[in-house]
């Protein structure tokens, strides 16, 4: 779905974001981005919809070139939802806001009706409907945001630090919902340095340094390696930091699912029972 | 006297209702803060921790009309009757985005800016400024533009800025959200050591507590406009309660959840990894 090859990226600032990026994101995959502050890692995937256009290098999104198509028509395919939802947002109402890009788009009345309503009731915002997007809370504008780009049910959904701001129970709900869009074969690119997060999904998860990507691998073997994401300026998971700290007894220390954990220490306690 | 200088923040019955809603967005909150208390303030989005926070520096009901009712002491004020400059020398505010706190051309002059308009004598301010810089371990960066710094070193640099002022609370609103694990954790020690070597009391607002839960001496958790429930750590996160609520409880006491309804008890109740590691390494010992 998305190809990325050799890219570097540079600021007009002079500030060398991308050194060299080779990544494969296959369709329907669901893949992580994670890494320490300024990283790189929004920058990477900015150049998925064309919002950023390699300096060096070439980034392919359903085979085709970024560089050969707008943002307007790559937007159509990929759905980006920013860190900060007020530079996405600025319309009257909650409705208008999800409204707007299915207009842009020439959706008919009808479909546009139908669309707006799915998206309120998705992601639990259907109160706000009549309510200025500046009203809510952050963690609600952010909802509106995502509600945004899913009505008009893009291939691929880039979410850049989706559980900021977003309390326990919205965060399992966001959870729920990325497994389900994954689910229906929708490929989702996640930002983020929520751990904790990342390993409750266990996706394929990329590490990024200094605009290099460090390592590619499945959320278990990733968060799993300590040495690694310090690199990286990621802590394990507590359930890992757990079962790393008790290695010496002969536990695994690859987990990182607490339901997991729960399992194996059980077994352990009453075996020696 | 004794218990005014006990306690830092005093509220009864206290009520607010933004301009033009219809319903109040905190309603009977009476709590006690005491001096050099660390507290964690949680509870799902919109149910009012900001609100109440703005209540603490008098944003509310200076700055925000709308109608405030019952009563809010801070050190020893009635925020009612005291200007918003008055009460920051009280209390200091920071942000979830550094961004949108930080604005002068170097760290050192943002750091001096809120004294500036203080009038404080030139030595002083540069004895404050530098103590300041130290603390928030940014004494190199006094030179730096802020806007060049990553968002770990921001949130530093709004942080020495308000701890520049001296003030007995300092209220942060999620201030790691933006920050990797490890620039979260800094911010964390930070916080700490204000606390535990100054004194200073710390209100701290916070949705994700496997990094915060170690530090803090109490946890309050709001729901619907009021506070719900307060107490210990420890006490908290193995309530019904909190659990019902939803409070993002840190995986390390969930896992002691988890086998406790299994049957296994262990003998206390952790917060950190570390503290469910060494449980678990003396039950798998006596076992």
């Amino acid at each position: 779905m998305i190809e990325v090859r050799g890219l570097h990226y540079t600021y007009p600032t002079g500030l060398e974001a991308l050194k060299g990026i080779d990544l494969t994101v296959g369709d329907g995959e669901f893949l992580a981005v994670m890494g320490q502050n300024g990283a790189g890692k929004t920058t990477l995937v900015k150049h998925f919809n064309g919002l950023l256009k390699p300096t060096t290098g070439q980034v392919l999104v359903d085979g085709v070139s970024t560089v050969d198509v707008s943002v307007a028509k790559l937007s159509r395919n990929v759905g980006f939802v920013f860190q900060n939802p007020d530079h996405q947002l600025f319309s009257e109402t909650v409705e208008d806001e999800i409204a707007f890009a299915l207009k842009n788009f020439g959706f008919e009345e009808a479909v546009i009706e139908k669309q707006v309503d799915w998206a309120l009731n998705l992601l639990d915002i259907v109160q706000y409907r009549k309510t200025s997007p500046f009203m809510l809370s952050g963690g609600e504008r952010k909802r509106v945001a995502l509600a945004s780009i899913l009505a008009w049910d893009p291939k691929v959904i880039i979410l850049d630090e989706p559980t900021i701001g977003q309390d326990h129970l919205q965060k399992e709900k966001l959870r729920q919902f990325i497994m389900q869009l994954n689910a229906q074969k929708k490929t989702v690119v996640v930002v983020t340095h929520d751990v904790e997060f990342v390993a409750e999904c266990n996706p394929r998860v990329i590490l990024m340094r200094e605009g290099k990507i460090l390592v590619d691998g499945k959320a278990e073997q990733i968060l799993t390696e300590p040495v690694v994401l310090a690199q990286a300026s990621i802590v394990p998971p507590q359930v890992t930091q757990i079962f790393l700290g008790l290695a010496d007894l002969g536990l695994p220390s690859n987990v990182i699912d607490v339901d997991e954990a729960v399992e194996i220490l059980l077994n352990r306690l009453r075996a020696n029972s | 006297m004794a218990n005014q200088t006990l306690d830092v923040i005093k509220t009864q019955n206290l009520a607010y209702t933004y301009p033009g809603a219809t319903t109040p967005s905190i309603r009977d909150v009476s709590i006690t803060i005491r001096k050099g208390d660390f507290v964690i303030l949680t509870g799902p989005s919109g149910c009012g921790k900001t609100t109440l926070c703005r209540c603490f520096n008098g944003l509310i009901p200076h700055f925000y009309s709308g109608n405030l009712e019952g009563e809010i002491i801070v050190c020893g004020l009635n925020v009612a009757d005291y200007k918003i400059h008055q009460l920051a020398r009280h209390v200091g505010l920071v942000f979830q985005n550094p961004e949108n706190q930080l604005f002068a051309l170097s760290v050192e002059k943002d750091v001096a800016f809120g004294l500036e308009n203080f009038a404080v004598p030139r030595e002083e301010m540069r004895k404050r400024v530098d103590w300041a810089l130290q603390m928030a371990g940014i004494t190199e960066l006094s030179e730096r533009p802020p806007h060049e710094l990553s968002g770990g070193q921001q949130q530093r640099v709004a942080i020495a800025s308000v701890l520049a002022m001296r003030p007995e609370i300092i209220v942060l609103d999620e201030p790691t959200s933006f920050l990797d694990p490890v620039g979260a954790e800094k911010i964390f020690e930070v916080i700490n050591a204000l606390n535990k070597k100054l004194g200073i009391t710390i209100i701290l607002v916070e949705h994700r507590l496997d990094l915060a839960a170690k530090y803090a001496h109490n946890v309050i958790v709001m729901d619907k406009g009021t506070v719900v429930l307060k107490g210990a750590p420890r006490d908290i996160f193995t309530s019904d309660e909190a659990r019902l609520l939803g409070v993002g409880i840190p995986k390390a006491t969930k896992l002691y959840q988890h086998l406790r309804q299994h049957g296994i008890e262990l003998e206390t109740v952790p917060v950190t990894p570390a503290e469910t590691a060494d449980l678990l390494r003396e039950a798998l010992r006596e076992t």
